[in-house]
């Protein structure tokens, strides 16, 4: 029996997929700032509800690929298709916006979050992609507008509840501690209603029980809900621990892709990474 | 004494006021606006009530644009001369009832303000505000030499606006007109703010790559801003063309543009409140001023000329002693207030 998750109301997971289904496949991906080269041909796939690490020294790239994946940077060469609802998308040709509104969410490496927002207006604001009533109706606050609101509360809150951070709600988010803020990014994301996460360092700069606490809501996301998540970590313990495949750069190439165990033995990503 | 607040429905938890002191406070002020110009019965009081009320409608539309999306603008005042301009050529020109030109005019002016927030889509901050000083120029140009239709330096007289064959534009009878479109733009703006539109526009304030991220498309946003925001601007400018029955240009240069952004500054920047406290204030310290002049004349021998100096120099001071000791603006002293009240006799 599939695991069916208490008291969440609303589905969280945007894709249609069935798990393992090819879901966002890079091909040949090329991105160069001036002479220097960010990116130089880097593939790989990513499979639904799977857990998919991307590791490799600074500098090698790691967030230039999440920023194209999600449309802020424009790739010279090369492909991102994603699939969803029987559909094939080319992303690199869209806006960032698009592709949001395609289900692809992501938090940042340095917290992005509205800090003059409480945390669950901040909810709300990630949500922004399915609240479809027209400005005039909004103005008034009337009928459809206010069900409208008042439906995404509800869900923001199952949120709140799977992030257990229903003590700060109201809270303005820039006086909150940092690992409390990485969390609240997370929610937002979460918001969304994602076909895919993409977390960028989502653990940087934490305690160890922080650290176990969001590892803790990234494999509830990921089991419970079956959302695709693509983070970049540098803690190697967590990244072992919880991705299922891990993806390798150095210096904008992918030197290997394997589950944890191969990438743990691989002679290239011991010498370019783990220092040997 | 208050234990705590306890909603059971989410519903009552995203209220607009979502405690029975909020509802009596609001209760309070709303009878204090009904009851002034009865208890007062004086033109010059309500003349400055009416003054009020008109620039918070300004000051509304330009915190919309400037505290809640973060998009500086200087062309405040050119925008309240399309509303103002539209209004009287309307009304002078073509005939159109005086009560009908009031929304065509907002209509008009957010056009125009969504065609001016074009250069929003690559610029930002500073660099904004000079693209938005050139709409200020712009518009103000063609204002002052489109003689055939504006009048050009002549003033564009407006003919008073009648109703039941009585002319409305006295100051207590416009008070009527001035108020109620008070309540509803602060109504509007305050519903706006908790849907997706006004969380899209903190969004971009905020963040606006993150805000793009999350599914916003930003310059739509942007533009929608300068829109809405000058909808209001351009009913501002309305009620002074049929408040004032004369529409010149000299009211909307730059001076205006810049004391509607002391406003807000002043009042407290992305709060609707706030709007209203620094309309106010921005409206009664030079009058304050003018009539401690007044009082002051002949008392100190001498001085008389130096007077209307020592005016604009305290104006000045004073908005400088409030950046210096209240940089959040009137807004965040009332909310000190408040704070201390609610928890009143007891400090914990």
């Amino acid at each position: 029996m599939p695991l069916q998750p208490r008291g969440f109301r609303h589905a969280l997971n945007r894709s249609t997929l069935r798990p393992g289904e090819r879901q966002l496949e890079v091909q040949g991906l090329h991105l160069a700032f001036g002479k220097v080269a960010a990116l130089a041909g880097v593939s790989f796939t990513v499979y639904q509800s799977e857990i998919l690490a991307i590791i490799g020294p600074n500098g090698a790239g790691k967030t230039s690929l999440l920023n194209s994946i999600s449309g802020l940077y424009r790739p010279q060469r090369g492909s991102i298709r994603f699939y969803n609802d029987g559909e094939t998308y080319e992303l690199t040709r869209r806006k960032p916006h698009e592709i949001a509104q395609l289900g692809i969410a992501r938090s940042f490496q340095n917290i992005e979050l509205f800090r003059h927002m409480t945390v669950l207006d901040n909810l709300m604001a990630g949500a922004h992609v399915h609240m479809k009533s027209g400005l005039l109706p909004s103005l008034i606050y009337w009928g459809p507008a206010q069900q409208e609101q008042i439906h995404f509360r509800e869900f923001v809150e199952d949120i709140i509840d799977l992030l257990e951070i229903e003590a700060i709600r109201y809270k303005k988010v820039g006086t909150l501690s940092y690992g409390l803020q990485k969390r609240v990014e997370l929610g937002r994301a979460l918001a969304m209603k994602p076909a895919i996460l993409l977390l960028d360092e989502p653990m940087a700069g934490m305690n160890t029980e922080e650290k176990e606490d969001m590892a803790r809501f990234i494999l509830d996301v990921n089991e419970e809900h079956g959302v695709t998540v693509v983070l970049i970590e540098h803690d190697m313990g967590v990244v072992m621990d919880i991705s299922d495949r891990i993806v390798v750069l150095s210096f904008g190439r992918k030197i290997a892709e394997g589950t944890p165990e191969e990438i743990r033995q691989n002679p290239e990503v011991r010498r370019a990474y783990l220092g040997e | 004494m208050i234990s705590g607040t306890f909603h059971t429905s989410y519903r009552s938890d995203m209220a607009l006021r979502r405690t029975w002191i909020e509802r009596l406070r609001l209760g309070l002020f709303i009878a204090f606006i009904v009851l002034f110009p009865f208890v007062v019965r004086k033109p010059y009081p309500i003349f400055l009530m009416n003054q009020i009320g008109i620039a918070t409608i300004g000051a509304i539309g330009l915190n919309i644009l400037v505290g809640y999306t973060g998009q500086i603008s200087l062309g405040q005042g050119a925008f309240m001369a399309v509303g103002a301009y539209t209004a009287g050529i309307l009304t002078a020109r073509m005939g159109v009832p005086w009560w009908l030109t009031i929304p065509i005019a907002a209509l008009v002016t957010a056009a125009v303000g969504a065609l001016f927030g074009i250069p929003s889509l690559r610029m930002k901050g500073l660099y904004l505000a000079i693209a938005t000083l050139a709409a200020q120029e712009i518009i103000l140009w063609v204002v002052t030499h489109w003689d055939a239709v504006t009048g050009g330096v002549d003033a564009l007289v407006v003919p008073p606006p009648m109703l039941f064959g009585q002319p409305v534009n006295t100051d207590f009878r416009f008070y009527w007109v001035i108020w109620p479109l008070v309540g509803l733009t602060a109504l509007l703006t305050a519903n706006l703010f908790r849907t997706h539109y006004g969380r899209a526009f903190i969004a971009i304030r905020d963040q606006d790559i993150a805000a793009e991220v999350m599914g916003i498309n930003v310059f739509a946003y942007k533009l929608l801003a300068f829109g809405v925001s000058s909808f209001f601007v351009g009913l501002a400018g309305a009620l002074i063309a049929h408040y004032r029955s004369i529409v010149t240009w000299e009211r909307f240069t730059i001076e205006t543009s810049v004391l509607y952004l002391a406003m807000i500054i002043i009042g407290g920047l992305g709060s609707i409140s706030g709007s209203l406290f620094g309309a106010a204030f921005m409206t009664l310290l030079p009058a304050f001023l003018t009539n401690v002049g007044r009082a002051l004349q002949g008392v100190i021998p001498g001085m008389d000329e130096l007077i209307p100096y020592l005016q604009q120099a305290s104006f000045g001071l004073v908005i400088i002693l409030f950046l210096i000791l209240e940089p959040e603006g009137l807004r965040k002293i009332w909310q000190d207030i408040k704070n201390y009240f609610a928890l009143w006799p007891f400090s914990y």
